[in-house]
């Protein structure tokens, strides 16, 4: 009996640390697994390479692109347009829902018609926005300001409104009044929601940013893509399309460090 | 004002035990005292008169309207008919008003709500210094008075119930209160956690001899802390008990039962 005791013992303890690794690595299992296949597939000609370039030629791509520094120049275009658009769009949003969300008044007289405005679907606009600001930048801008904003103003409005009536009460008693109370009270008590529509505009921008790149433009990773797909360059284009993926992410990532930074307060981030 | 001669003896050793000066605490005068939503009558004239430094508890059945005239004197509702007065000099107002009192400008009155009403994003301690201006060093001072010093930089979703109660309990006596308006602060708390806490009340109100009036649906705690024990039935005053035990009280010893079961009989007599 003891025999067969250490001879468990023994086959069980170095599977612990196996067991972790395993248990690490499994959600990486079926991508690893997809691209394995996929190169395989290219390699052998069962996948063309007009359809699905082979993952190292992917690889190769990027790395010639990023040698030659057209990549990051590429990515400094996008980037920019980005964080200008993030900055226009979701700072007006946070302005508006903070007014309307404070104020009875203003909500009454701005609700409605930025309401009705969030019912046409951003995209529906490039026909005007061509007419309006022709293909350049200002266009581009317009586009992801107008989309980025509405996520933002909604989540800034109900975050504000929904404010612990009982907390506001509270501090009104202790005598904390107009800008007090709301860097106290009111700003903290909306925060989360505000981090919920940073998040959503956030993601947004990246979606927005492809449609308006393919607009017309001299320059940006949507540029760089469209203008591979002229050239049949197939695997530009899917470094194209992992870049949007890979930022999109990185995006994502900085909204959830701004979100355990703002709110490690709250028990669900410690 | 009729000054009842077992009421004076209470008074004068609050008076006498209080570290500060013995002015302490503030008189609390109600004259026709009305509140009513839509048709129904909640408050239906109430006459009061509270002596500095007494120790007053408000009974009754729920909704009886006792926590309504505990925030009619807190400002948080405004009266539709008679007159409040806290203090003895200055005029009182229709409605609602606090006047002064003689030595020390508007006398300071502060609250402590059913649930302790930390504002989440704030540490313990910064909470205690609500409203405070250079408050840390009288923030430390009242978190050690409540026993809590060492979780001084804690966040409140850390701490259990009772010491939420404790900081807003801290958070109310920082400001040194002339009047301590205490609506039902320890309903949800467990037994035994209530018992310890209503000898913390009892301690810090003999040592600084602040005026408090109690609202508890607890007709037993009402015996243990108060000098006077009201009960307000169908909107008015019908029970106005005195309580002459030598502090601290024994809850087994006959004469608290009697007097107990006597305000017990009137609450449940309707």
């Amino acid at each position: 009996m003891a025999g067969s005791a250490s001879v468990s013992a023994r086959v069980s303890a170095p599977s612990r640390p196996l067991a972790r690794l395993a248990a690490a690595l499994a959600p990486w299992a079926l991508p690893i697994l997809l691209i394995v296949v996929w190169q395989a597939a290219a390699h052998t000609g069962l996948l063309s390479s007009r359809i699905l370039p082979e993952p190292w030629a992917v690889a190769t791509a990027f790395w010639n692109l990023a040698e030659s520094g057209e990549l990051w120049t590429h990515l400094k275009v996008s980037l920019w347009r980005a964080l200008a658009g993030f900055a226009v769009g979701a700072g007006l949003g946070l302005l508006l829902g903070l007014l309307n969300g404070s104020s009875r008044r203003a909500a009454t007289l701005l609700d409605t018609t930025l309401q009705m405005i969030r019912n046409i679907p951003a995209l529906a606009l490039i026909p005007l926005v061509i007419l309006w600001f022709g293909i350049d930048e200002a266009a581009k801008l317009f586009l992801l300001s107008i989309g980025v904003f509405f996520p933002m103003y909604l989540n800034t409005f109900h975050g504000i409104r929904s404010v612990d009536a009982g907390l506001i009460e509270m501090a009104r008693s202790y005598g904390l009044s107009g800008w007090a109370l709301y860097r106290d009270v009111i700003l903290p008590g909306a925060l989360p929601s505000i981090l919920v529509g940073v998040r959503f505009s956030l993601g947004l921008v990246w979606v927005l940013l492809i449609v308006a790149e393919t607009i017309s433009a001299q320059a940006g990773i949507g540029y760089m893509t469209m203008n591979a797909r002229e050239f049949l360059q197939t695997d530009v284009v899917l470094v194209g399309v992992l870049l949007y993926a890979l930022l999109g992410k990185a995006a994502d990532w900085s909204a959830r460090g701004l979100e355990r930074h703002f709110l490690r307060w709250n028990p669900t981030y410690q | 004002m009729q000054i009842n001669p077992l009421e004076e003896k209470q008074v004068s050793r609050a008076a006498g035990q209080a570290l500060h000066t013995p002015q302490h605490g503030v008189s609390l005068h109600l004259r026709g005292l009305g509140k009513h939503y839509g048709g129904r009558t909640v408050l239906d004239a109430i006459d009061l008169d509270i002596a500095p430094g007494e120790f007053v508890a408000i009974v009754g059945r729920s909704g009886c309207g006792k926590s309504t005239l505990l925030r009619a004197i807190a400002g948080l509702e405004q009266p539709d008919a008679g007159q409040l007065r806290i203090g003895d000099s200055g005029s009182g107002a229709n409605g609602s008003g606090t006047s002064g009192s003689g030595t020390s400008g508007t006398p300071e009155v502060r609250m402590m709500f059913q649930d302790a009403r930390l504002l989440p994003w704030k540490t313990v301690l910064q909470n205690v210094a609500l409203g405070l201006a250079n408050g840390e060093e009288r923030a430390r001072a009242a978190l050690a008075s409540v026993g809590l010093a060492e979780r001084a930089g804690d966040w409140p979703s850390v701490l259990s119930g009772g010491q939420r109660q404790r900081v807003a309990l801290a958070r109310a006596l920082v400001h040194e209160p002339q009047l301590l308006l205490l609506d039902e602060p320890l309903g949800a708390l467990d037994a035994l956690t209530r018992i310890e806490m209503q000898q913390l009340i009892e301690s810090l109100w003999t040592r600084r001899g602040f005026t408090a009036v109690l609202v508890t649906h607890d007709v037993q705690e009402a015996v243990v802390l108060a000098d006077r024990i009201l009960l307000i039935q169908s909107g008015r005053l019908a029970l106005d008990q005195n309580v002459a035990l030598a502090r601290p009280r024994a809850r087994g010893s006959a004469h608290f039962g009697s007097i107990e079961q006597k305000v017990l009989d009137k609450v449940l007599e309707i």
